[in-house]
C-alpha cells in the first residue's frame, strides 16, 4: 500500500458536490458505447465523483479518457488505470472520450509517448480518491470505522453488510475530497497488466462514425483548400469566376491562417499561411471546382531541391569543428593513436506522415461561440491559437477531440483546425475542411532529411578508444549528445549542425531517433565486425564500461536496463545459433524513457529479402494493457521497416515529387514481417513510453541483417533498389 | 445532376448526383454512410473498399453512374450486429490501432473468404496487398483472416 497526497486543490478534484449537478442526461454517444446487457438496465441518474469518473445509481461507471486517441490505445489503457484504483470490474466500465477541458485535466496531449507515463499518478489518484469517498460514505451510513470497510469489484463490505457503488454514489458525491489516499500494491492489481480489448473495437469493425472526417451537421458545408505548388511560393492572383459558377459551390475565398503580427506557437507550424478555400455543398463538387480555379503563384524565397539539401548537409559535415555538443577525454589523440579507424556516413530523406485519415476539421464559428471538432493531438495549443486568431476568449471556444486515423506527430500541428475556424468565421456557416491526399502530402510538417558521419578508433587490442559523431539535418541535428555510446567511450566527441530550409518540418514518430538509431546501430555493428567481436558481446562490453566506470556525468540512460534488454533478446532469439539461409541482425536503443533490443531474421526469397521473424525485448516499466502494448510494439517495427525500406519525400524546385500513394511507397501486406515475438521486462517500475520506442532500433537490426544477407552494408535510406534489387 | 436509384445494403436509395461522382462520396455525403473511408482518391490505399455484386472494389474510383443495376454492400451492411465472421475475428485478434483503414480491410477480407474459404498466406498477401495499414497491423490482419476462415 502506498499513501499519496491527493493534491486536492488540483483543478481535477474540485468536486461537483451536489446531487442536482451530479445527475446528468445521457447523450447518444454514451448509449452507443453500451454493451447490450448494460442497455437492458439503464441507470436513472449519474453522479460526478470527479473530473475523471461518474457512477450511476445502478453501479455502471463512466470513465473519461482525457488524452487524444491516435491509435496508441490510450482510450483503453488510461481508463484501465482509473478502474484499477477505483476497484471495479472492467465489465462495469464505459469509456468516454473527454473533450478539451483545462479545468479538469492536465496535459491533454498525444505526443512523446508520454500519455501513460505522465498520466499514471493522476489517473491512479482519480480512481483511489473516488474509492475513498465511496468507502467514507458507506462507513458513515453504517456508523463503522472507515478502516474496517473493504471494497471489491464495485461493492463495499463490512462484516455481513455490503452495498454497491451505485447505491452509495449520491452520498459519496457529497463527501469531502480526502487529502490523502491509499494506492494499491502492484501485487493486488486486477486490471492493470491484464490484456483488454480496444474499447472502440466494436465500433471500428462496424464502421460507426468515430473520426473527425465523419463529422456531419445540419447545414454543414464542405471546404477544401488550394496551396502553392511549391515551397517558397505564394499566391499572386486568383480567378475563381468559373469555379464559383459551378453547381453546389457557395464561395471561393482566400484565407490567412495566422494573421501577420500574431506570434506563432510551435504547434502553429504550417507550410503555407495563405490559402485559397473552396466552399460547397458536397466534397465531389468542391473537388471539381478546385480544378477549375485559375491561380498564379510567385516566389517569395528561393526554391530548393533535394540535391541542394544533399549538398548543403555534405558541406556542413565537411566543415572544421566549430563547437562540440559534448567532448570527453582527448578524441583527437585517440584517433591519432588508433590502430584502426572506421568511418561511415549515413543518410535518410524527408518523410511525410501520411496518416491514412487526411487532415480535416469541423468548425462552427459564431459571434459568441466557436465549436471545433476533429483530429488534434494538441487541443490545448489549438485553443490558444484559435482564441488569438478568432479574437474570442478561450472560454468561448470548445474543442472536441475525435478518434484519429493516425497521428505519428502530424496532428501536433493544428493549422488545419485553425484554417477551418477561419473559413467558418468568414462564410458564417458550419464547415468541414477536408484535405485531399495530395493537399495533405504536399504541405507536410515533414520528418527532416538527415546525414550523420561516425568515426570509431580501435586500439591494437580492438578496444573502442575513440568515438566521433557529426550530425546534420534540416532545422536541426539528429544526434543526442548524451545518449549511448556517450559514457561508454573514454574519448568522445559530438558535433551538431543545422541546415536552414523553407520546407516545413516537425515531429515524426520518435523524432530524430527514427533516423539516428538505425545509423548508430548499423555503425556499431560494423565496428564490432572490424574488432572481430560478436555484435552483442561488443555492445555488452560497452554497457559494462558505462555501468562500472561511466565517462562523464550527463549520460542520459541506465546502462543496466539497456544491457538487460539486449541480454533478454539474445536469450529469446537463441542468438549464436546459425540457421542456413537465415540472416540475422541485432540492435538496441533507448528513447522515450524505454529500452528496446531487437533481433531481425531475414530470408531471401526469389532474390528478395523477407523479414521472417523479429524478436523484441522492451523495458518500459509496468505494462498497463499487454494486448494493446503488443500491438503498438509490433506496429512500430512494421512502421520502421517500411519507411527505412521504401519511403522518401523528395523536392524539385520546391515542389514535392511525391503526392499520393502511387508515387510515395508505404509498406504493404506482402512486405510485412511474417512473425514478431515481443518480451516485456517485468520490473515493476512506473510505466514509460511505448508508442514510439520500438520503431527506431528496428532500422538498425534490419540494416545489419541485410548486410549479412547481401554482403553489402546500406548507408542511405530508403534501402529499396540499392545493393540488391530490393522490392 | 441526375437521379440514381441504388441498391445499398439491401435497400433502395434514390440519390441526386453528378454522373461522375464516385460512389465513395455518394455514400459519405449523400447517404451519411461514413464507415467507408477516404484515403487517397486514386484506388491506391483501399480505405474506401466496398463490395459490388460480391467483389471488393475501390469506391473512390467508381462513378455512381456505373452501379445503378448492381448491389452494393458497405461496412455498415456487412452484418446486422457487427457479427460477421471477419468482424468477430477482428475483435478476437484486437486488430485495430487507429482503426481508419479497417473497414476497407474487412470488406476486402470478407470478399476474399467468400471466393476462397481457406486462403494460404500468399493468397492473403496477394488479395490484401491493395489495402494499406499505416499503423502496421498486417500480422494481426492475416491472423484474423485465418481465424475467420475457421468459423
Amino acid at each position: 500500500m502506498t499513501l499519496i497526497n491527493t493534491n486536492f486543490d488540483r483543478r481535477s478534484f474540485i468536486k461537483v458536490s451536489t446531487l442536482s449537478s451530479g445527475g446528468m442526461l445521457l447523450g447518444f454517444s454514451w448509449l452507443a458505447s453500451c454493451k447490450p446487457d448494460q442497455l437492458a438496465n439503464l441507470p436513472k441518474e449519474w453522479f460526478d465523483i470527479n473530473g475523471f469518473l461518474k457512477i450511476a445509481d445502478n453501479g455502471l461507471i463512466t470513465i473519461m479518457s482525457p488524452n487524444p486517441e491516435i491509435g496508441q490505445n490510450v482510450k483503453t489503457a488510461m481508463p484501465m488505470i482509473v478502474a484499477e484504483e477505483l476497484d471495479v470490474s472492467w465489465d462495469q466500465v464505459i469509456v468516454e472520450q473527454a473533450g478539451f477541458d483545462h479545468q479538469k485535466f492536465t496535459r491533454q496531449v498525444a505526443g512523446g509517448s508520454q500519455s501513460i507515463r505522465q498520466g499514471w499518478e493522476s489517473l491512479r489518484m482519480a480512481g483511489a480518491t473516488a474509492r475513498r469517498m465511496l468507502i467514507e460514505a458507506a462507513a458513515k451510513q453504517w456508523n463503522v470505522p472507515v478502516a474496517d470497510v473493504t471494497t471489491s469489484e464495485g461493492t463495499i463490505s463490512h462484516g455481513d453488510k455490503s452495498i454497491g457503488y451505485g447505491e452509495i454514489a449520491s452520498a459519496a458525491a457529497t463527501m469531502p475530497v480526502p487529502e490523502q489516499v491509499e494506492l494499491k500494491d502492484q501485487k493486488d492489481f486486477k486490471i492493470i497488466g491484464t490484456p483488454r480489448k480496444n474499447v472502440d473495437g466494436p465500433k471500428i469493425v462496424s464502421g460507426e462514425p468515430l473520426f473527425g472526417i465523419d463529422t456531419q451537421r445540419e447545414g454543414m458545408l464542405i471546404a477544401m483548400i488550394e496551396h502553392p505548388p511549391a515551397f517558397g511560393m505564394k499566391l499572386k492572383s486568383i480567378d475563381a469566376s468559373e469555379a464559383k459558377a459551378m453547381p453546389g459551390i457557395h464561395d471561393v475565398i482566400t484565407i490567412t491562417t495566422i494573421p501577420e503580427g500574431k506570434e506563432k506557437q510551435w504547434s502553429d507550424t504550417n507550410a503555407f499561411n495563405e490559402l485559397v478555400a473552396v466552399i460547397g455543398s458536397s466534397t465531389w463538387q468542391v473537388m471539381k471546382a478546385k480544378k477549375a480555379l485559375k491561380l498564379s503563384w510567385e516566389h517569395e524565397s528561393p526554391p530548393e531541391s533535394t540535391s541542394d539539401h544533399v549538398k548543403g548537409m555534405y558541406d556542413l559535415l565537411g566543415e572544421k569543428q566549430k563547437e562540440a555538443s559534448r567532448k570527453d577525454g582527448n578524441p583527437k589523440k585517440a584517433f591519432k593513436k588508433a590502430t584502426k579507424v572506421i568511418e561511415q556516413t549515413y543518410s535518410a530523406p524527408f518523410l511525410a506522415h501520411n496518416t491514412l485519415e487526411p487532415m480535416n476539421f469541423f468548425a462552427d464559428v459564431k459571434d459568441d461561440h466557436a465549436e471545433l471538432i476533429g483530429p488534434i493531438q494538441t487541443p490545448e495549443f489549438m485553443s490558444k491559437t484559435a482564441s488569438a486568431v478568432l479574437g474570442m476568449s478561450e472560454e468561448k471556444i470548445s474543442i472536441m477531440m475525435t478518434r484519429m486515423g493516425g497521428g505519428f506527430g502530424r496532428r501536433l500541428y493544428g493549422h488545419f483546425g485553425i484554417e477551418a475556424a477561419v473559413i467558418s468565421q468568414k462564410v458564417k456557416a458550419p464547415i468541414k475542411l477536408i484535405y485531399s491526399r495530395e493537399d495533405d502530402m504536399t504541405q507536410g510538417t515533414y520528418r527532416p532529411t538527415y546525414k550523420v558521419t561516425y568515426r570509431a578508433a580501435l586500439d591494437e587490442n580492438n578496444n573502442l578508444t575513440g568515438f566521433h559523431v557529426k550530425g546534420v539535418g534540416v532545422h536541426g541535428s539528429p544526434v543526442f549528445a548524451n545518449r549511448f555510446p556517450a559514457g561508454a567511450v573514454e574519448n568522445y566527441l559530438v558535433e551538431n549542425y543545422s541546415l536552414d530550409s523553407n520546407i516545413s518540418t516537425g515531429a515524426w514518430r520518435a523524432p530524430r531517433s527514427n533516423f539516428i538509431a538505425g545509423a548508430e546501430q548499423s555503425f556499431l555493428d560494423e565496428v564490432a565486425e572490424a574488432a572481430g567481436k560478436d555484435p552483442i558481446e561488443f555492445r555488452l562490453d560497452l554497457f559494462d564500461r558505462a555501468i562500472k566506470e561511466p565517462v562523464g556525468e550527463d549520460n542520459d540512460y541506465d546502462a543496466k536496463r539497456y544491457a538487460g534488454v539486449l541480454k533478454l533478446v539474445r536469450e529469446k532469439s537463441n542468438w549464436g545459433q546459425e540457421t542456413p539461409g537465415v540472416y540475422r541482425g541485432v540492435s538496441a536503443y533507448y528513447c522515450h524513457n524505454s529500452y528496446v533490443a531487437q533481433v531481425v531474421d531475414i530470408v531471401m526469397k526469389n532474390n528478395q529479402p523477407k523479414v521472417q521473424k523479429i524478436w523484441c525485448a522492451i523495458d518500459c516499466g509496468i505494462v498497463v494493457n499487454p494486448e494493446g502494448a503488443l500491438n503498438q510494439v509490433e506496429g512500430g517495427m512494421v512502421d520502421g521497416i517500411g519507411h527505412a525500406m521504401y519511403s522518401a519525400m523528395t523536392f524539385k524546385n520546391g515542389q514535392p515529387e511525391q503526392n499520393n500513394f502511387d508515387n510515395y511507397r508505404l509498406i504493404r501486406h506482402k512486405e510485412a514481417p511474417v512473425e514478431i515475438e515481443t518480451h516485456f521486462v517485468n520490473n515493476g517500475i512506473d510505466p514509460t513510453g511505448l508508442g514510439e520506442p520500438s520503431l527506431p532500433p528496428v532500422i538498425g537490426a534490419l540494416a545489419n541483417a541485410l548486410a549479412k544477407a547481401t554482403g553489402k552494408r546500406l548507408y542511405d535510406q530508403p534501402f529499396v533498389g540499392q545493393a540488391i534489387e530490393l522490392g | 445532376m441526375a437521379t440514381y436509384n441504388l441498391k445499398i445494403n439491401g435497400q433502395r436509395k434514390e440519390v441526386e448526383a453528378d454522373a461522375d461522382t464516385p460512389l465513395l462520396w455518394v455514400l459519405r455525403d449523400h447517404l451519411n454512410l461514413v464507415g467507408t473511408k477516404f484515403g487517397c482518391g486514386i484506388a491506391q490505399c483501399g480505405a474506401c473498399t466496398v463490395q459490388v455484386d460480391g467483389e471488393a472494389v475501390r469506391s473512390c474510383s467508381l462513378p455512381v453512374s456505373s452501379i445503378e443495376d448492381k448491389s452494393v454492400v458497405t461496412i455498415e451492411g456487412l452484418s446486422e450486429n457487427g457479427d460477421h465472421p471477419v468482424q468477430k475475428a477482428w475483435i478476437e485478434h484486437d486488430v485495430p490501432q487507429c482503426g481508419y483503414c479497417q473497414a476497407g480491410q474487412i470488406m476486402n477480407a470478407a470478399a476474399l473468404l467468400d471466393n476462397n474459404p481457406s486462403p494460404s498466406d500468399q493468397e492473403i498477401d496477394s488479395a490484401m496487398n491493395g489495402n494499406i495499414c499505416r499503423c502496421g497491423t498486417y500480422i494481426r490482419i492475416k491472423a484474423a483472416i485465418k481465424t475467420a476462415s475457421t468459423y
